[in-house]
């Protein structure tokens, strides 16, 4: 029950946020990770060079869905924007459903870029099915496909110290976050601007994806508040000796 | 026309499974539907895997016919897939040549990797304060120290109680950190979920 009202005051709190945020654009705060993204997407057009962008491997069907859906939504975006590149981004993947929707995403952006024609099926690529195949099929997209940003973006595991290390050796720069632990952990030590927890999830906003993505991360921040007053509420509660 | 039906369908599907997860004590029917849509996108996901072994090889078949860097690996790639798959088709998965192959040629393979990844990491370690020198990263690091001292076997044995005392600060630091990370990967996970639900993002290439 309080599940289904968590999601109900979500759900209304996006919707209403989304039509103020129309009216009036919001300002966040500044993260230097989307900063440099922003950055890498400028040059990579003008240089001519290639932004390659991991998608993790999550699994549409369990709870690690959630990130790989968020990345998604970055990678229309990406899309759209590196589109005026000589050298098209590519897309890896690990898990098969994902591989299809990004070239799905893909093509929507080039479409709404008006360039479909530049759009090629093989620029969205399963890489693997399982952690190291998925690793070991990605390392090549980064070392020989002239690369110059890497945006590692979803589901992943230990695996990801590998192609930080990739990229670090083809001074490529990378940009990565994800839900999994271990995987935040190591991004953490191995990355120039790390994205921390759900920061994941901010990408759209931050890319100018529009008022529903700005809405998203507001209400994200108020129910967070919420999190934390309930938390603080049941410590002193529980100090007070009321059961519940 | 088809972009607003794959989003309606979409979008009612999700409803659906949505619904039949919360109510399905109240509209069985609702539980019905969820598992039978459920059931049918399984189906779709193991096409997908095929359609993804298909992409896989034409990506290596391109490279080997452009002549790129690693063109020959594609090719050897390639060989031992349509190899395996043969065989896995004619001989079935439980063969013992597949499941030599599985633990001769994978099981090492994923190993060597495994062990790569130990070196990466030390050197990502000692390589972070040159990387980023802020507050951050030095107690990033000294916590990592602090924590593999205390949990290494030491030729006199756990040093009493600060061994135990460390790790017992460590354990409760670094799970109230994780449960921080994770409620805010939930909200986000939730707010994502909204998005497609209400059809604003369509990673389906419905917008």
């Amino acid at each position: 029950m309080i599940a289904l009202l968590i999601l109900i005051l979500a759900a209304v709190l996006l919707l209403v946020l989304t039509l103020l945020r129309r009216r009036s654009p919001a300002v966040f705060r500044k993260i230097e990770a989307y900063e440099r993204l922003n950055h890498a997407i400028g040059l990579s057009v003008e240089g001519g060079t290639r932004l390659h962008i991991s998608l993790g491997r999550g699994n549409l069907f369990t709870a690690r869905g959630g990130s790989a859906l968020a990345a998604l939504a970055m990678l229309r975006r990406l899309t759209e924007r590196a589109s005026l590149s000589d050298q098209q981004p590519i897309v890896t993947s690990g898990d098969a459903s994902l591989a299809l929707l990004s070239q799905d995403t893909l093509q929507s952006g080039y479409r709404a870029a008006r360039a479909e024609d530049q759009y090629r099926l093989t620029a969205g690529r399963l890489t693997g099915l399982t952690p190291f195949a998925f690793a070991a099929g990605t390392l090549p997209v980064i070392r020989d496909e002239d690369v110059s940003a890497n945006i590692v973006i979803g589901e992943l595991g230990a695996e990801a110290a590998l192609l930080t290390d990739a990229s670090e050796s083809k001074t490529a720069d990378l940009i990565a976050a994800s839900d999994n632990l271990t995987a935040q952990a190591i991004l953490y030590a191995a990355s120039q601007q790390p994205l921390i927890g759900e920061e994941l999830f901010a990408a759209g906003a931050y890319l100018g994806a529009g008022a529903s993505h700005e809405a998203s991360l507001q209400t994200q921040d108020i129910l967070r508040w919420l999190v934390i007053l309930a938390i603080l509420s049941g410590a002193v509660l529980k100090f007070l000796g009321v059961n519940f | 026309m088809l972009r607003v039906l794959t989003a309606a369908l979409a979008i009612a599907s999700g409803v659906i499974v949505l619904l039949g997860y919360f109510l399905r004590q109240t509209f069985p029917i609702l539980e019905q539907l969820r598992l039978l849509l459920t059931d049918w996108a399984i189906v779709i996901a193991g096409a997908a895997v095929l359609v993804g072994i298909l992409n896989l090889v034409s990506v290596q078949m391109e490279k080997l016919r452009s002549r790129q860097p690693g063109g020959l690996y594609g090719a050897l790639l390639v060989f031992a897939l349509v190899i395996t798959f043969g065989l896995g088709l004619v001989l079935g998965t439980d063969h013992i040549f597949l499941r030599t192959a599985m633990e001769a040629v994978i099981v090492p393979v994923e190993a060597s990797l495994l062990a790569i990844l130990a070196i990466t990491l030390v050197y990502a370690s000692i390589r972070l304060l040159r990387r980023r020198t802020d507050l951050m990263s030095v107690i990033f690091l000294a916590a990592f120290l602090i924590f593999l001292v205390a949990s290494m076997p030491k030729p006199f044995g756990p040093i009493p109680f600060v061994d135990q005392l460390i790790l017992d600060v460590m354990a409760t630091l670094s799970t109230s950190g994780a449960r921080g990370l994770l409620i805010g990967v939930a909200l986000g996970t939730l707010l994502t979920a909204l998005r497609v639900l209400f059809g604003i993002d369509r990673p389906y290439g419905g917008n």
